[in-house]
């Protein structure tokens, strides 16, 4: 697990307009390690996420991710890079006219030279593996919502890719339906040994799919310990925040 | 100076963003033409839907200009006791200059805005964001398709109002200025007979087309532009829709003066 970091960010500085997003942020993720970022609304969490994929680009500071520097990527290099990752979106965000099928074999009809019956076997494959491949031919307006973050997390995984980064995957879905998705994760990492990214706001999720917990309040962090740890900081803004789902 | 500060910041700057953003679009649909034969697909769903849903209502709009043009311009001729040049009227007017400008409007208000709102609602379900990550090129997989089948249907669309509003046209002739229609229709070709100087084609057939094509790509260019920018949820789809409708109707007869005078 301790190969060296995977992802390195070093002193990042973000703003939209007058609003200071980053604030020199800094923290490092090993290779098939699981970090976890809480926070409060508007703290950086999705934003840095944005950063890690060369969706935003910093002010100022360095994020390598895989030993590439993000920010000085071109266009080329960028979709190399995003080749290398999974990124599972908040709502999904599915194409509505594709089918589940279409949906997952999207990138690879795109991307790749594979022959449509390789595609097949590895779309079978990551359905199967998010137990949905009865649901292939539904359309994303047929499925609910948690089967749909479950298709949005096979499309993510279908390239195979070295890091998966989750924005919010419990985001809109009731408490059985999310902690089905981070039982989801948690099975996906150790059954494929991905490096992963997390922002959320539950903390049973967070407990549940992190090696760390990376808090971070004003484009700060404030504390990169493990779960336990974390929760049992002296901290006061962790105490506060923490205070209820504890 | 801050009167002029805010018109820039407000106004100019805006616009010119947008239409920088628009042509980029535009030539970058240009380049990604080798990847048509794998957007044939769809290609043809979009051409179906530009052709086949919208030409009903391009025919029938068509028809009736053409019967209003017969009625206004052959009730002035009669005035001078000229109403059987009605046909070397109606015809050329409709292939050169009303056809193109009638289905691009047409065109403009119920695809170029289906368009806009189609991308605009991928844009803010962060599903064009997503195409990007997943490293599929959108211009290729999503303009393409959608530029080819206006560029290709505008023209297409355009040929068959000409030919619906010279029967229009003719109804009028017939049963307003009493007219036989042999004389009409015979009128009418012959005013299409007329030959470009530079190259031997039918002049206004050949102008009126070409002007419809690049009408048609402004048109699918400005939605699609005008799509991927879209921000602010719902409300800020129904406007990107509404500027794209604005936009390219504005464009098409700021152009539509200037290629007439560079086709005269």
């Amino acid at each position: 697990m301790s190969e060296g970091p995977v992802i390195r960010v070093q002193d990042v500085h973000k703003a939209f307009g007058p609003q200071k997003v980053l604030q020199g942020l800094c923290f490092e993720v090993a290779r098939g390690e699981s970090l976890v970022i809480m926070g409060p609304s508007g703290s950086g969490k999705s934003v840095i996420l944005k950063h890690l994929i060369g969706l935003l680009r910093p002010d100022s500071g360095s994020i390598e991710v895989a030993g590439r520097e993000v920010p000085r990527l071109r266009p080329a290099g960028l979709a190399e890079l995003r080749r290398d990752m999974g990124y599972l979106f908040q709502h999904a965000a599915l194409i509505n006219w594709l089918s589940v099928y279409d949906n997952v074999a999207l990138p690879l009809r795109e991307t790749t030279s594979k022959s449509e019956s390789e595609i097949e076997s590895k779309v079978y494959s990551v359905l199967e593996l998010v137990r949905l491949l009865d649901a292939r031919s539904k359309f994303p307006g047929e499925i609910s919502g948690g089967m749909q973050k479950r298709v949005g997390l096979a499309r993510a995984l279908v390239t195979d890719p070295e890091i998966i980064l989750y924005d919010e995957p419990e985001a809109g879905l009731d408490p059985e339906m999310s902690a089905s998705v981070s039982r989801m994760m948690v099975k996906l990492r150790h059954e494929l040994g991905m490096t992963s990214v997390t922002v959320t706001h539950s903390w049973p999720c967070a407990e549940a799919v992190g090696d760390r917990v990376a808090f971070f309040e004003h484009g700060k962090l404030v504390i990169d310990a493990a779960p336990a740890e974390v929760l049992a900081s002296d901290n006061p803004r962790v105490q506060e925040f923490f205070a209820v789902p504890k | 100076m801050n009167l002029i500060t805010r018109v820039g910041a407000t106004w100019l700057r805006p616009t010119i963003e947008s239409a920088g953003f628009a042509v980029s679009i535009g030539l970058q649909s240009l380049l990604t033409l080798p990847h048509l034969p794998r957007r044939m697909r769809a290609t043809l769903d979009q051409m179906h839907l530009v052709g086949v849903k919208t030409m009903p209502v391009v025919l029938m709009v068509g028809f009736f200009v053409g019967m209003i043009l017969s009625l206004q311009v052959g009730q002035q001729l009669a005035t001078f006791s000229q109403q059987e040049s009605i046909g070397l009227i109606v015809a050329p007017l409709m292939a050169l200059e009303m056809s193109p400008l009638i289905t691009a409007i047409l065109l403009a208000a119920s695809v170029g805005s289906a368009m806009a709102a189609e991308l605009g609602t991928m844009k803010v379900q962060e599903e064009l964001t997503a195409l990007n990550v997943l490293s599929v090129n959108v211009i290729s997989y999503l303009v393409l398709p959608r530029v080819i089948a206006l560029t290709l249907m505008a023209p297409l669309l355009s040929l068959l109002v000409t030919w619906v509003a010279t029967l229009g046209g003719g109804i009028i002739a017939v049963s307003q200025l009493g007219l036989s229609f042999e004389g009409y229709i015979n009128n009418s070709l012959d005013s299409m007979r007329v030959i470009r100087e530079t190259i031997p084609v039918p002049k206004y057939l050949f102008d009126g087309l070409l002007k419809a094509t690049i009408f048609g790509f402004v048109t699918a260019v400005v939605g699609c532009a005008s799509g991927m920018t879209a921000s602010n949820g719902a409300q800020g789809v129904g406007q990107t829709t509404r500027s794209a409708v604005r936009n390219a109707i504005v464009l098409i007869i700021v152009l539509d003066f200037f290629l007439g005078k560079v086709l005269m």
